[in-house]
């Protein structure tokens, strides 16, 4: 599976549209991360925690736009976006969009 | 009374940690940057001569807090307007830092330059009342890599 966020695949001729697919996720962190990102409040600096939880579900949207796109019977994604929202305080919901398409 | 002596300790604490974090945390960004000032970024959507190269999905995203002098002197400024430095380097920092982590993704699978490079900014942790307690910079683009 080619995954790109450019209107084509490098290399490689389209042969045939399959439309969107798309994959979501929302997580929310423990208790414990919170805490810890309420003390980093007071003092600044990367909240680690919350770097790897986003990382996590954002590789997890994409796999479940792999996913969709494999059950289409695609072979590549193109023109992949993200986007992040918060849906209620502690929880985030991350979204990959993109073009199904078959490529020789 | 208390209120005030604890308020002036996490001032005071914000500003001590809060500074020496971001002193740090620069260094590091200028340092790391030298070292993969060899791998290109461009916001370009054409990738010239692309039969020649193999094209795959590269992300770096980073969380950063503001510290509670950031915020209070942030919370000055909102009274008067004007430019919030205080922000404004915070959101610097998580940029750079968000490209420095995909050019480290990019150079993991051998790619020499990404393209299309996409930059999303958004809060996702609500301090107290309005102020953003923690902001995510996600850099994501597609890594070139020579057949």
């Amino acid at each position: 599976m080619i995954v790109t966020n450019i209107e084509a695949v490098p290399g490689k001729q389209i042969v045939k549209h399959l439309g969107l697919v798309s994959g979501n996720t929302v997580r929310s962190k423990h208790a414990g991360r919170d805490i810890m990102a309420g003390l980093k409040n007071i003092f600044g600096g990367e909240l680690r925690g919350y770097t790897e939880l986003l990382t996590e579900s954002r590789e997890e949207a994409v796999q479940r736009m792999i996913d969709q796109a494999k059950a289409v019977g695609a072979n590549a994604v193109i023109n992949v976006r993200f986007s992040t929202s918060s849906v209620a305080a502690g929880a985030a919901e991350l979204f990959a969009y993109g073009t199904a398409v078959v490529v020789e | 009374m208390y209120d005030l002596i604890i308020f002036l300790v996490l001032l005071l604490l914000g500003y001590v940690f809060g500074q020496r974090a971001e002193k740090r945390h620069f260094k590091s960004i200028i340092e790391r940057e030298k070292q993969l000032r060899d791998i290109l970024v461009f916001s370009e959507r054409k990738i010239p001569e692309a039969d020649k190269v193999e094209g795959t999905l590269v992300c770096g995203s980073v969380v950063i807090s503001v510290d509670f002098f950031k915020r209070f002197v942030a919370g000055l400024r909102n009274l008067v307007g004007g430019r919030v430095s205080s922000y404004e380097s915070l959101l610097e920092r998580g940029r750079r830092e968000a490209i420095l982590r995909l050019k480290e993704e990019a150079r993991e699978r051998g790619a020499q330059s990404v393209w299309n490079i996409r930059l999303e900014t958004s809060s996702i942790y609500k301090g107290s009342g309005q102020s953003i307690g923690a902001v995510e910079v996600l850099a994501y683009g597609t890594a070139a890599k020579t057949r």
